[in-house]
């Protein structure tokens, strides 16, 4: 794997068990400075579980979590966020009876103060052409605006790391064309991890992989290598 | 702000000042006073309107607060003998009473149910507490507690500094108005803060709140001490209203009732409880006339009846079908002008 800058995020012996069931397996991650990391992984392998853990909206049950050196195990998801860190969940998650303007305001008005805050609403809408829909409550905008409207929430708050949860889900050809081309865009500034399954989406990353199965890392390298490995083959595309 | 929710604000105004400056001259004193009692009981619905409706808190047990308000106004008052000191005291309590109650179960990470049961017990705690006072050990300076008794008479609302000049009736209406007014466009107002719109925003989705980087305990604590504060106003001019306290206040039934008064004006709104309280109010005093039907059946039908046919409430309802209404006339003005259209086409 080509080395980028410090590591900036890294869990050891991560661990997350539901009952009987291990959904992460004493997981050991590194994540450097700069990174476009992608996580996958077949439905099960642990890797939106893995996710929660490292936003904090998961307790694990062993093993720790660390953020720039700094171990954030325990803390809520409000401290990680606060830590510059910028998560898009699984599914659109919104305010529904709060317009798309609402969302980006909620994000910059978290760290800017009141005098630099409009400035930065207005630039984010502009940014990912949310204009027309910016006065529209978002309960009301199709599915692919959701993810638009949650990507900018998300970017407006000038976060450090971004962690996106299968942010091409649900959308057009078009929308998931612009979404890797915003992805690296934010790349530029941002460390980034991706977790998603359409591995058509994965090559268009084309970046480092860290594939997931059964819990546990069964492979991290460049995609090409990662896609051409039979082991992956064999527990993710099933041939 | 929307130009219509400006214009809902500038006609709620005008309705109150009319009520604050023009019920006084038409109706007499006696009406008046039981005017001033639904004014207290609106104080007392909004309160937990702003908690459940806006915070999105259900709390059964907001009588908690106000019996609170009452008690602490009515024994503070004992033992001060002027009204200023107690009144902001009856605030304060019940607002840090709440804060602390609510950072205890936030902070707690405890779930909607438990936290139902929590306010719930508080209140019974409460009840059972004072009833149990009857005793003459149950002394707070000069003040006797009375446990089931209550507490009979104390020193009502006197012009700030001045303990001797003590309000009539009549002021006691204004000033019961006046918070009133104040309580809704202050709740209002900070609706449309940055506090207003993060509380928005834990109520719609409180996961998304927090990975944005929000303490939700610490909002949804903030949301709980407001509406405690005001629970504990209402219950302060509650105690001035009759001059008279007693464990009744911190009932369940108590609760229960205030509860009915934001399901029937309508939950989300900050008019409807009002008029939730209002309306409910004047139909139990009604029901109190006669002799013939059990009030709390009465009022156990209509709130069945709200549940099933009016679920949002009487004030979100009105609001659609008045919103239906105001569009009803353009259908056909649209047609006539398409028809227009189309006739000059065939022309």
């Amino acid at each position: 794997m080509a080395t980028k800058g410090a590591v900036v995020l890294e869990t050891r012996s991560l661990t997350m068990r539901f009952g009987g069931v291990v959904a992460v397996d004493n997981v050991d991650f590194e994540l450097r400075e700069g990174e476009l990391r992608c996580l996958i992984g077949p439905n099960g392998a642990g890797k939106s579980t893995f996710f929660k853990c490292l936003t904090g909206q998961l307790l694990p049950t062993a093993g720790d979590v660390l953020i720039q050196d700094r171990s954030m195990l325990g803390e809520p998801p409000c401290r990680i966020a606060a830590a510059g860190i910028g998560v898009k969940t699984q599914t659109p998650s919104l305010f529904n009876g709060l317009t798309a303007r609402e969302h980006i305001a909620l994000a910059v008005e978290r760290h800017h103060g009141r005098d630099t805050a409009a400035a930065r609403i207005d630039e984010v809408i502009d940014r990912f052409n949310l204009g027309d829909l910016g006065r529209r409550l978002v309960g009301e905008l199709a599915h692919g605006q959701r993810q638009r409207v949650e990507i900018a929430m998300v970017v407006a708050a000038d976060p450090w790391l971004v962690l996106l949860d299968e942010p091409a889900a649900g959308m057009t050809h078009e929308e998931v064309d612009r979404m890797v081309a915003l992805i690296h865009e934010i790349n530029r500034n941002a460390t980034m991890i991706i977790v998603e399954h359409d591995m058509q989406f994965i090559r268009m990353i084309g970046d480092q992989v860290t594939v997931f199965h059964q819990g546990a890392i069964l492979i991290e390298d460049h995609v090409e290598v990662v896609l051409s490995d039979a082991r992956v083959r064999e527990v993710y595309l099933g041939a | 702000m929307p130009d219509s929710a400006r214009n809902r604000h500038i006609l709620v105004a005008a309705i109150g000042l009319l009520i604050l400056f023009g019920l006084p001259v038409v109706v007499d004193l006696v009406t008046l006073l039981e005017i001033s009692i639904y004014v207290v009981y609106a104080i007392l619905g909004l309160s937990l309107g702003f908690i459940w409706g806006y915070g999105g808190i259900l709390c059964f047990g907001q009588a908690a607060f106000f019996g609170l308000g009452a008690y602490t106004y009515a024994v503070t008052a004992i033992n001060v003998g002027e009204s200023t000191g107690p009144f902001l005291l009856a605030i304060l309590l019940p607002l840090v009473f709440a804060a602390l109650l609510g950072a205890m179960m936030f902070y707690g990470r405890i779930s909607d149910v438990y936290m139902g049961v929590i306010t719930l017990v508080v209140t019974l705690i409460l009840f059972k507490f004072i009833n149990s006072t009857a005793n003459e050990t149950w002394i707070v300076g000069k003040a006797r507690l009375g446990g089931f008794n209550g507490i009979p008479a104390f020193p009502t609302l006197n012009v700030p500094g001045d303990p001797g000049a003590l309000l009539d009736p009549e002021q006691f209406f204004y000033v019961a108005m006046v918070f009133l007014l104040l309580v809704y466009f202050g709740l209002h107002w900070l609706m449309t803060t940055r506090f207003g719109r993060v509380v928005v925003a834990i109520r719609e989705n409180e996961v998304r709140a927090e990975l944005l980087g929000y303490d939700i305990r610490l909002y949804k604590t903030a949301v709980f001490a407001i509406g405690g504060g005001i629970g504990g106003l209402a219950g302060a001019l509650f105690a001035n209203w009759g001059n008279f306290v007693s464990p009744g206040l911190f009932s369940l039934a108590q609760s229960a009732t205030i509860i009915i008064w934001v399901i029937v004006g309508g939950l989300g709104t900050m008019i409807g409880p009002v008029v939730g309280a209002v309306l409910i109010q004047y139909i139990t005093t009604l029901l109190g006339q006669q002799g013939v039907i059990n009030n709390a059946f009465v009022l156990g039908g209509i709130l069945v009846l709200f549940v099933l046919l009016l679920p949002k409430g009487l004030m979100p309802t009105l609001g659609q079908l008045l919103t239906r209404l105001r569009r009803a006339p353009r259908r056909p003005a649209r047609r006539s002008a398409e028809q227009a259209e189309g006739g000059r086409d065939g022309h």
